[in-house]
């Protein structure tokens, strides 16, 4: 765990959902809701939790290594990376543009450090982050590979063909987190196809699960904290972290009608008095 | 026309030999099955590498990711299943984890087309070069006997890129030397002829050798070419044959739409256009029946080629 000054920490919260709202006004497309309700756990990741270089290399060799399954939420990932220093800040006025490396959403296509590989499609990066994190095995690298993952993605097929790999062939170098935030782009997550009991799920899968409130920033860092703990016991670690769609902005939290739209000026003037400018905007 | 026959082989088989190869001379090739590790011939990779193989069981689209991230630190993997599952059931998870993301993958493939038999059209992909030669970055391969078989799987660890190999179920005859060189994007000449370019890919070559025998015995002088890279297409081989016999046939294990006679059409189209006929499969699904007779029902044999080859001189 890197040393950390938490009021620092809690200065980027606002700073990076500016980012967020910014980005995807300034293109009038993008995904805020979830990307906002993530600023957090992105935060405690790459600015506490994880051993990372930011002169990346794709190998990441002896690095810990992430990657964004649920891969809509870009504008919080390249918030946090640009702010972590893997590209200029100023970069992020790029986003969604023709000619940027800040695709929609992330990929390794037009060579964006820090990305590892392209998601958007979802239900796929729980299966890369298993074959990364057996080619940690194999290269006796002791580093952890961590996963975050939407609730709605959960009902694609292909997360449970990797939840039965990973603890059958004890990837136990493995820190997936959902972000539970109970919306999806039709509606609730309940009433487009309930998850039902979602740790016992996991549990039933033989992962080790953890909970926490993925909007408090503390709690946050503790319970990744914890999920490093956990790891080397032969079960990989799903974290389940409760969150708040659109958290941070007032008229978006509540609701999935934010998933996937992008305020207008008025609306974004009232995201940014929300969200005092801290570390300065890009 | 001087081609032995070296005896009689699957080309899976060749896959297996070139992957146990790997496995003693590159320690960076691992290996992943989806339950079908005995149709692959991979259990002698699995024997002697056993931490370097993984089996995964029967959940294709998962193997796919798992290849991708294995890349992530320097391996190069080398996924296993049957054609159709590695390409059409994981056609997303290629494209998005392997394609896109420009990962040093190679899916090798079994059981492709029509030879596969009598499991019928469920198995039989006829689809799957189309689908991978689409695909931006993408090298397509299908071998045309055991030896061939053998180098390519060798020759594809080398390349960095993402690869798909494809090879079949039958023995076959074996008529490329052991240890011939394998040139990724090379065009192969097995006859040199004056009157008839034929390309043939994977099982149509041994159907191909046999029809420019027949040929032969008709008075026409055809050309045999062995392309076994689909994509990159050696487009020089192509235009060179051509630019002397004026005139083409395709054959391949394939639907004709988005196969191999399809690229080749292409490169003629938009250099120097030459009357030619495919001999492939007609948009159509197959069925069960022994791959001899599947072959014939649906005009991939021989006489097929031979009897295209008579049509097309005719409109020269």
């Amino acid at each position: 765990m890197n040393n950390y000054n938490l009021q620092e920490l809690n200065n980027l919260v606002p700073q990076v959902r500016r980012d967020i709202v910014r980005m995807v006004h300034a293109r009038n497309s993008g995904h805020p809701g979830g990307s906002l309700g993530c600023a957090e756990y992105f935060i405690a990741l790459y600015k506490v939790i994880m051993n990372h270089n930011t002169d990346f290399s794709m190998d990441g060799i002896h690095e810990d290594l992430f990657f964004l399954s649920n891969g809509h939420i870009s504008p919080v990932f390249y918030s946090v990376l640009a702010r972590s220093g893997y590209f200029p800040i100023e970069e992020l006025k790029t986003f969604r543009m023709i000619d940027s490396r800040l695709q929609g959403h992330p990929t390794t296509h037009e060579g964006l450090p820090g990305v590892r590989v392209a998601s958007g499609s979802l239900g796929q990066g729980l299966s890369v982050a298993v074959g990364a994190a057996l080619t940690k095995k194999l290269n006796q690298d002791s580093s952890i590979v961590y996963t975050l993952h939407g609730d709605g993605e959960l009902q694609e097929g292909q997360i449970w063909e990797a939840a039965m790999f990973a603890s059958a062939h004890k990837v136990d170098n493995l820190i997936s987190t959902i972000d539970y935030n109970g919306r999806q782009i039709d509606g609730d997550v309940d009433e487009v196809l309930s998850l039902g009991n979602l740790e016992n799920k996991w549990i039933a899968f033989g992962w080790q699960t953890l909970n926490c409130n993925g909007n408090d920033l503390e709690e946050i860092i503790r319970t990744l904290s914890k999920a490093k703990e956990m790891t080397g016991k032969g079960q990989p670690i799903m974290i389940i972290m409760k969150t708040e769609m659109g958290h941070g902005v007032d008229y978006m939290m509540g609701s999935h009608k934010w998933h996937g739209v992008a305020p207008n000026d008025e609306q974004l003037e009232v995201a940014l008095n929300q969200n005092p400018e801290t570390m300065g905007d890009y | 026309m001087e081609i032995d026959i070296l005896g009689k082989n699957d080309t899976r088989s060749g896959f297996g030999a070139g992957l146990s190869y790997l496995g003693e001379t590159n320690p960076n090739v691992v290996a992943l099955c989806a339950d079908l590790t005995g149709s692959l011939k991979m259990n002698d990779f699995q024997n002697k590498f056993p931490e370097r193989f993984f089996q995964v069981g029967i959940a294709e689209a998962n193997m796919m990711g798992i290849a991708a991230g294995l890349t992530i630190g320097g391996k190069i993997p080398f996924t296993g299943t049957f054609a159709n599952f590695s390409t059409s059931r994981v056609y997303d998870q290629v494209r998005q984890s392997i394609a896109y993301s420009g990962k040093n993958v190679k899916i090798c493939a079994s059981h492709a087309g029509l030879t596969l038999g009598e499991d019928g059209a469920t198995h039989q992909v006829l689809e799957d070069i189309g689908m991978m030669k689409m695909l931006p970055g993408m090298t397509v391969i299908n071998p045309c006997d055991y030896n061939q078989t053998k180098a390519a799987t060798i020759a594809v660890a080398d390349h960095v890129g993402p690869v798909y190999l494809r090879f079949g179920r039958p023995k076959v005859p074996i008529f490329i030397p052991e240890n011939q060189k394998f040139e990724i994007g090379k065009g192969l000449l097995l006859n040199e002829g004056t009157d008839i370019s034929i390309f043939a890919t994977g099982h149509l070559v041994w159907e191909a050798i046999e029809a420019v025998k027949e040929l032969k015995n008709k008075g026409v002088s055809a050309e045999l070419i062995n392309i076994h890279t689909i994509k990159p297409l050696d487009e020089e081989c192509i235009l060179s044959s051509v630019s002397k016999t004026k005139c083409v046939v395709s054959a391949e294990e394939h639907q004709i739409a988005g196969g191999l006679g399809e690229s080749i059409a292409k490169v003629l189209a938009s250099n120097s256009p030459a009357p030619m006929e495919f001999v492939a499969v007609n948009d159509k699904f197959g069925e069960s029946g022994k791959p001899a007779d599947l072959m014939k029902k649906y005009g991939l044999h021989s006489s097929n080629i031979v009897d295209a080859t008579l049509r097309v001189l005719k409109r020269k």
